[in-house]
């Protein structure tokens, strides 16, 4: 019998959730005999090469580039995850929603006291995604099925999840699993 | 001595009078510098940022310039349905500013509110106090031109509405439009009767003859009035007060606005009978500040009373009982129509509604034993005190005993003001106001219930439609989802903010109901629509949040066609998120042209 | 005068006369979960919360005086889930950003939304634009966490009486300010009581952030109302 397939991704994050899963320890050696990774930074896997199980989402959407990803695992993934704050509510990227994209822009670009003078420009090369009017999280993009908060989410509390959803069975969340710092 | 120093120091050092300084610095130099927030704060002892909390509840009130002139343009469904929209164009073109906003040289602000209690005769404003009706592109453009060249608003009445509406103290074009005069309203009445009865029984048996009559409150809750001036009368206390509630805000009602004007005597009678009832000397009218323009005529209705003994001391030949009647402003503030919220704002306060226990009637106005009654409520109750109970109770349905005023507005050929029978159907009063082709009745105004053909035949009463007396009636080519998005912007408006539910679970409910309007709804968020709309009605802390979701929920009761109809069957999840929209912004600020892939990728 | 007698989800208790049912449920060793409600503050059923349900009404547990025989529904399992709602709805409406806020593990709010075990809001996130105020020189008012509950309005009064904070405008504008002449001249112990009687981290003591280390706050090991229900085995 062929493992259960696990896909990973970072949008708007800081890599710290795919860290944090790192953080299993030992135990990543009992996760390699468990499952199988397929499109995921963790092995360098570009695109989906085979239907995936479980597709654990880092990040929310920030810009055009998210949204595609976002968007391409919800097709080739059987149950989505969202995985840490950012992926969940925007987390600190989401710092500048409320605020008007091109105040943003000016601000970091334009305005700020370290853009060189000679140089100020909003940057527009047309291979550069589309920076999104505020950042959003997964679920309001597309469906997500289950939800791992945290900034990062523990090691145990990933370790749980992802070893529920491949054997399949409920989530057991202890108190001191949910934290969302 | 500056103009803000003046201003305050002509008024009592009493915290209670905060909104009457507000108002009056308000009103003379057309909005609260700072200046005067730190005088009034200093003047009554409370913080700056209290006296800022005042001025910024009420919407009248403004911390910011609003141009010399103020334009108030009523923003209710069925000013919209008459035209609004033109009507605001023209006064934005010609101001040179946006709703919102102050033109460029000054002199007229615009602004738009909530209904104005005109809307019979809609699209209509406020401008300075006074009040414009039937506008239509042209009259707008010539009310800016006029206030602009130096005419004060009142100079730009051209015409006068009918009865009182002429005396020289109103001056007003507002219509009266009564369409059908009922036997106790409108019945004959002789000035003083109600008193001069009331004071020859005792309060008991004018308490048990309101009670007998089965006299339910017509604001719409219903409560028994002489059960609440009984538990009244009960409470121990050095002091107790009647306050008249004239602060109809729900929209589309209007019929206080006509009994006010034309029938004053015979509400403060009511209150006088109130007041002998419950032992009261003073009784408080709280009148809505769109109602405003009605006040020096009803002051003068007071001082007549007084002349004739009818009010003041030892009135109608009673050896003991005195009685008199103030008048207190409100500011603009649907919530202020709650009868917890008016009593704070009658203190001077922001008009947040108070927690209960304690009621009213137990700790009211200044903390005192306090009835608080609709104006159609205690004009009615003088009627009965003359006429006796069961000259009342022969008219309207066993639980319904009487006649009730009904404001009846929107797609009809007579709208204008009933006094109807309860028990009166839908399909009956559609004849009456000549709307044979309606395609839904609103009926209660937005916290009300949106009926259907289906529904027709039910009466209108406390145990079927029950209704403070607005009726919206709405024409076979009407958008009900227009309507239904109009009424939830009224209560995000308008909730108070003080609990979670009215104040973030309203928007979220607005929010909800656009994204199915706008057709990205599923099956699930029809459920959420009624489980949140459920939410908000359960744990709100007032009347408000208890009804505003029903535009919302009765609209999904009555009408499961339309709804069917917008949402996408058989998919379980649709974003509301638009990529093409939300790449918008991003690329206008990089002058850059949207990605055809990102624009459709959906 | 003599105790009043009611039940909470079928459980026999005693009361007081006087006694909210919030007061009461707590004298009984019964958790009903509150976030505006502070002992010693009068209370003002503005979070809605402790929303219980009594002879099919729903009730804001903390202003409802008890009344004998009352037979108050805690734990259904409907009401928990519209408790959990409103957490939601208060997290939605503000801009919560708990991995760097300063009151994290020490929020209330957090922790309620801990206990009922929040993953993800039901509701879209509004983002609002609020402003954060820094002028005064003890505290700092951020009004993205800001939740409504008025408890500093009621409890910060000047030496006069005056309120330091009140809340301005309405409707979801609603907003808590700080009086800013009021502000300039707050004790250390009064900017001290400010900052612990928010329950988020809206008003802060400047200079005081993050001073316990995670793993020993207020809520990371044990939920909140914990100890309210010690020894009754929940």
């Amino acid at each position: 019998m062929s493992k259960p397939v696990i896909a990973t991704a970072s949008l708007a994050g800081c890599f710290g959730c795919h860290m944090s899963l790192l953080d299993i320890d030992e135990r990543i050696l009992g996760l390699i005999d468990l499952v199988e990774f397929n499109k995921s930074p963790i092995d360098d896997i570009k695109t989906f090469t085979k239907p995936v199980d479980v597709g654990l989402i880092e990040g929310g959407c920030c810009n055009s580039e998210n949204v595609e990803v976002l968007r391409s695992f919800r097709k080739n993934c059987k149950v989505l995850v969202s995985v840490g704050e950012c992926a969940i509510m925007g987390g600190l990227p989401a710092m500048r929603n409320g605020i008007p994209i091109r105040e943003c822009l000016e601000e970091a670009y334009l305005n700020s006291p370290t853009v060189d003078p000679e140089d100020r420009l909003i940057p527009n090369d047309e291979d550069l995604p589309i920076i999104l009017d505020k950042v959003y999280p997964c679920h309001e993009v597309v469906k997500i099925d289950h939800f791992l908060p945290g900034c990062p989410p523990s090691a145990d509390l990933i370790w749980e999840a992802v070893t529920a959803l491949v054997e399949g069975r409920p989530l057991q969340l202890t108190y001191d699993l949910i934290k969302f710092d | 001595m500056t103009q803000e120093k003046e201003i305050v120091l002509q008024h009592p050092k009493d915290p209670s009078a905060l909104l009457d300084v507000i108002r009056d610095v308000q009103t003379r130099l057309g909005h609260v510098p700072e200046e005067a927030v730190s005088r009034i704060a200093a003047h009554l002892k409370l913080s700056e940022a209290e006296v800022r909390g005042a001025v910024t509840f009420y919407h009248f009130f403004s911390l910011t310039p609003r141009g010399a002139s103020t334009v108030y343009l009523n923003d209710s469904i069925t000013s919209r349905m008459n035209g609004r929209t033109a009507v605001a164009r023209a006064f934005e073109e010609e101001a040179d500013c946006r709703f919102g906003e102050v033109s460029p040289d000054g002199r007229v602000g615009l602004s738009s509110t909530s209904c104005i209690g005109m809307n019979d005769q809609e699209p209509s404003a406020i401008v300075d106090g006074v009040v414009f009706t039937k506008l239509s592109p042209d009259k707008a453009r010539a009310i800016v031109r006029g206030l602009r060249d130096g005419t004060p608003a009142s100079g730009l009445v051209a015409e006068f509405g009918d009865g009182a509406n002429q005396s020289s103290l109103v001056r007003a074009m507002v219509s009266n439009n009564i369409r059908k005069r009922g036997p106790v309203l409108f019945g004959p009445h002789e000035p003083g009767a109600a008193v001069r009865k009331a004071v020859s029984m005792t309060p008991e048996q004018v308490i048990d003859e309101v009670k007998k009559a089965g006299l339910l409150g017509r604001g719409g809750a219903g409560f028994p009035t002489g059960l609440k001036w009984e538990f009244c009368r009960r409470e121990k206390a050095p002091e107790r007060y009647v306050v008249c509630n004239a602060d109809e805000g729900e929209p589309g009602t209007f019929k206080d606005r006509v009994v006010l004007t034309e029938l004053p005597g015979l509400l403060f009678e009511g209150m006088a009978v109130a007041g002998y009832a419950v032992g009261a000397r003073t009784g408080v009218l709280y009148l809505r500040s769109e109602y405003a323009y009605l006040r020096a005529h009803l002051e003068a209705v007071l001082a007549g009373l007084r002349k004739e003994g009818i009010l003041g001391k030892r009135i109608a030949g009673s050896p003991k009982f005195s009685f008199d009647i103030v008048i207190k402003s409100g500011a603009g503030a649907y919530i202020c129509g709650e009868e917890s919220a008016l009593l704070e704002s009658a203190e001077g306060k922001r008009g947040e509604p108070r927690d209960r226990p304690p009621f009213p009637v137990q700790a009211g106005y200044l903390d005192r034993p306090t009835t608080v009654n609709n104006v159609e409520t205690l004009a009615t109750a003088a009627r009965i005190v003359v006429e006796g109970a069961a000259w009342f109770k022969a008219m309207g349905t066993p639980k319904s005993a009487g006649t009730k005023l009904l404001s009846v507005s929107g797609d009809c050929a007579r709208p204008g003001v009933y006094e109807v029978e309860y028990g009166l159907s839908i399909a009956e009063l559609l004849d009456m106001a000549g709307a044979p082709e309606a395609k839904a009745v609103q009926v209660g105004g937005p916290s009300g219930t949106c009926v259907s053909k289906a529904g027709y035949q039910r009466k209108i009463c406390f145990s079927d439609l029950p209704t403070g007396g607005s009726v919206i009636v709405f024409g076979p080519d009407r958008d009900i989802f227009e309507v239904v998005e109009n009424f939830m912007e009224f209560f995000v408006e308008e909730s108070c903010g003080w609990c979670t539910p009215c104040r973030a679970g309203n928007v979220l409910l607005k929010k909800k109901f656009e994204k199915v309007a706008h057709g990205k709804g599923t099956e699930g968020d029809l459920r959420d629509l009624e489980a949140w709309g459920k939410l908000v009605k359960a744990t709100s802390r007032c009347g408000l949040g208890q009804t505003s979701p029903n535009p919302i929920l009765t609209t999904m009761q009555n009408f499961p066609e339309l709804y069917e109809a917008r949402i996408q069957k058989g998919r379980d999840f649709v974003p509301e998120f638009d990529l093409a929209a939300a790449i918008q912004d991003g690329c206008a600020a990089a002058n850059r042209r949207p990605a055809c892939k990102e624009a459709d990728h959906e | 005068m003599n105790d009043i007698r009611f039940t909470i989800d079928g459980k026999e208790c005693l009361g007081k006369p006087g006694q909210t049912i919030v007061e009461a449920a707590k004298a009984n060793g019964v958790y009903i979960p509150v976030l505006c409600h502070f002992e010693g503050l009068k209370p003002v059923g503005s979070c809605r919360i402790c929303t219980v349900r009594v002879g099919g009404r729903f009730m804001a547990a903390c202003t409802q005086p008890l009344i004998e025989g009352m037979a108050v529904e805690n734990t259904a399992p409907d009401l928990e889930d519209m408790r959990k709602s409103l957490i939601e709805m208060l997290f939605v409406e503000g801009n919560h950003l708990c991995p760097s806020c300063e009151k994290s593990g020490n929020c209330e709010l957090q922790a309620l939304a801990y206990r009922y075990q929040l993953m993800a809001p039901r509701f879209p996130y509004l983002w609002p634009r609020r402003d954060i105020d820094a002028s005064a020189p003890l505290l700092m008012l951020d009004g993205n966490r800001c939740i409504q509950c008025l408890r500093c309005v009621r409890a910060c009064r000047a030496k006069d009486g005056r309120k330091v904070f009140a809340a301005v405008d309405r409707s979801h504008r609603v907003k808590i300010e700080v009086d800013k002449k009021l502000a300039a001249h707050l004790s250390e112990d009064q900017a001290r009581r400010a900052m612990d009687i928010c329950p988020v981290g809206a008003i802060l003591r400047k200079e005081t952030g993050f001073a316990v280390p995670i793993g020993r706050r207020k809520f990371d090991r044990a939920p909140i109302g914990s100890d309210v229900e010690k020894g009754t085995g929940r």
